[in-house]
């Protein structure tokens, strides 16, 4: 393999892998014939970024030496991100960049052409591996929002940095909200401040939601793409389904384009009051878990057929595969639990025997759960802002 | 118990947050005490600050007729954050009240692009302070001060007393109806000695009192340095008025004006 970068792809080139380097600790690269791919996935494996380059994004471009099969690898973050670092040097003094692979050498070649003559050379070792799949579709995504980057990093804006996770959803009016979440805390002696955010549908470039729809996801795994977004002046757009099912955030343009596919809060776990609020709209019904009748058929599955696991792949083309399985299963249980089945949470809980108060699910890994035996939450109280007594 | 308020404009929503900054320097929390007229922010029973000109609509009911006011606790913090996502807001409304616990929530109305507005609420949980804890959170009595002087640019105070901070926890603050000033540390090995000159003194509250004190005569009041620059710290602004008022080894009064909101600070002295 051998690609040539030049000029201001570059730094966008690098702005891609600190974006991935929000996710994951080792990045899976792999020359397609469509382009160049990265990709990350997260310890939890409940989140999974990708990029794909096209050929015209780079002055040159071969994916594999003729005769000879793709070579896919996998690297250290660290390393590679180590060749970015500094994203205003990389601007300021890089010219060119050539990433090459090739059979024989045990490295993957770094190079960057900078001004006045200086070359910096990065031999970084990798791992051979198998092709990192997600199973993911857009298309299969009932509701989608889309609006320009700028527009949604001026959403997070009130939201502290450290803020774990963020409920984004329809609210009365058709108004798009983005509520900080905060986990039920068993001392809750100090509460959290609450903050809420709320767009016009007209800043959306796009809106295919019903009013109540809602999903709770990693804020911070979000403002890597997000970031990303903004720099390239590129629409973020967001296709959702059922809490509890992934939620895809994607971009594009016509060089490259993007996937976050982040997990989401089932419907049992999630604690926050309704978006829409009382004083305008009675009583908004509660999310419904959709009922998923297709559930009973992969439980009863033969699970390691199902199951596609992270370092093989059925295909060895290593086109990214568009799955024909629909988005998998796996809110409600119980699901028999299968040779593979383990638990991911995203924060695993250190006391044995509590149940974790959250759990994400890797869904779109085809893992199979145990049955989870969320804490009985408060039933979901609807804000209601009461003068009375304090 | 009822409290609304509004801000509309953009320079009182900017003071309010700039004070609330302040405030968030100074302590982690704070009390906010709500009576018809004003707002007063008090730290421990240290500070108390009071603003009344920046709502546009203010309106409050206490706990009772005979009680009307509010006392609440809150982490500073947090309406120092909530406050700063109003830079660019066309209005601010402030209410109590109850989302599963007692909140004060700050809905900010966003200036847009589009038609459309963009609403930012931030709900901060805060603790409703019983009646019977209210004395000690009252405005505190300003004692008979023995010596009373202007203040040096405060900046420059900070930058010196963080350099001796470095050597002694101990700090002499002195001063005399001159206009002098002088912040002491001593330690083993050395003494360390700024002398702050001209800076003026206020009238006398009273007659007898400035004739009874010879002007040479400095009254001194050794503190806990960090007190003191954590309250300098805080200052971002040049106030509009800056007094200290010392009493002998007892006290000493900060008295500050930053337009209209006022900001008094006691330091107690060292025993």
């Amino acid at each position: 393999m051998k690609c040539l970068v030049t000029g201001g792809n570059v730094k966008v080139l690098g702005k891609a892998v600190h974006s991935l380097s929000r996710i994951g600790d080792e990045l899976y690269l792999e020359p397609l014939e469509d382009g160049l791919s990265l990709r990350t996935v997260n310890s939890s494996r409940s989140a999974y970024a990708c990029f794909l380059f096209a050929p015209l994004f780079f002055q040159q471009y071969q994916a594999a030496t003729s005769g000879q099969e793709a070579l896919r690898c996998k690297i250290l973050m660290k390393s590679f991100l180590a060749v970015f670092r500094s994203l205003a040097t990389v601007e300021k003094t890089v010219e060119k960049c050539c990433i090459s692979l090739n059979g024989r050498s045990s490295c993957l070649v770094v190079q960057l052409h900078c001004k006045y003559g200086v070359r910096k050379t990065h031999n970084l070792s990798f791992q051979d591996c198998e092709s990192l799949q997600a199973v993911f579709d857009p298309a299969l995504c009932p509701h989608v929002l889309r609006a320009p980057a700028r527009v949604l990093g001026e959403a997070v804006l009130p939201f502290p940095p450290a803020l774990a996770e963020v409920t984004l959803g329809i609210g009365c009016g058709r108004r798009v909200i983005l509520r900080s979440y905060q986990e039920e805390e068993a001392d809750s002696t100090v509460k959290a401040m609450v903050t809420e955010m709320s767009i016009g549908e007209e800043d959306f470039q796009q809106l295919q939601a019903q009013e109540g729809v809602a999903i709770t996801f990693c804020l911070k795994e979000f403002r890597g793409l997000l970031s990303f977004a903004e720099s390239a002046n590129l629409s973020l757009s967001v296709h959702f389904d059922a809490p509890g099912r992934p939620a895809i955030f994607a971009v594009k343009d016509s060089l490259l384009d993007g996937h976050f596919v982040l997990a989401t809060l089932s419907e049992s776990d999630l604690h926050s009051p309704a978006l829409c609020s009382p004083e305008l709209h009675r009583l908004a019904p509660p999310l419904q878990a959709h009922s998923t009748p297709h559930l009973d058929d992969f439980a009863s599955d033969d699970i390691d057929s199902y199951m596609i696991a992270m370092e093989t792949t059925a295909d060895s083309e290593g086109s990214r595969a568009v799955p024909s399985i629909p988005l998998s299963p796996g809110l409600r249980p119980p699901c028999s639990p299968g040779p593979f089945s383990e638990d991911h949470e995203a924060e695993p809980s250190t006391e044995p025997g509590t149940p974790p108060p959250k759990k994400f699910r890797s869904l779109f890994f085809g893992s199979i759960l145990a049955p989870v035996h969320s804490p009985p939450g408060p039933s979901p109280v609807l804000a209601e802002d009461s003068e009375g007594e304090g | 118990m009822k409290f609304r308020a509004k801000i509309v404009d953009a320079a009182c929503l900017n003071h309010f947050t700039r004070v609330s900054t302040m405030i968030a320097k100074l302590a982690k929390t704070c009390t906010l005490r709500i009576s018809p007229e004003k707002l007063n922010f008090v730290l421990s029973d240290r500070v108390a600050s009071g603003g009344e000109n920046f709502f546009s609509e203010f309106q409050m009911e206490g706990i009772s007729a005979e009680n009307n006011a509010i006392y609440l606790d809150l982490t500073a913090e947090n309406l120092s954050r909530a406050l700063k996502t109003a830079q660019n807001a066309r209005a601010l409304k402030i209410k109590l009240t109850n989302k599963h616990f007692p909140c004060l929530t700050v809905s900010i109305e966003l200036l847009s692009v589009s038609s459309s507005s963009r609403v930012v609420t931030h709900d901060i949980p805060v603790k409703v302070i019983p009646r019977k804890l209210w004395k000690d959170l009252q405005e505190p009595t300003i004692p008979d001060s023995d010596v009373s002087i202007y203040l040096p640019v405060l900046k420059t105070m900070k930058s010196i007393v963080e350099k001796m901070k470095n050597i002694s926890n101990h700090l002499i603050m002195e001063a005399n109806l001159s206009g002098e000033l002088n912040l002491k540390i001593e330690t083993e090995l050395v003494c360390i000695t700024t002398h702050f000159k001209d800076l003026g003194n206020p009238p006398p509250a009273s007659e007898d009192a400035s004739q009874e004190r010879p002007p040479e005569q400095m009254a001194e009041v050794h503190v806990d340095i960090r007190k003191l620059l954590q309250f300098l710290a805080g200052q971002q602004v040049n106030p509009t008025r800056a007094v200290c008022n010392l009493v002998s080894n007892k006290i000493v009064h900060f008295d500050l004006l930053h337009e209209d909101v006022s900001l008094q600070y006691f330091i107690p002295a060292l025993s």
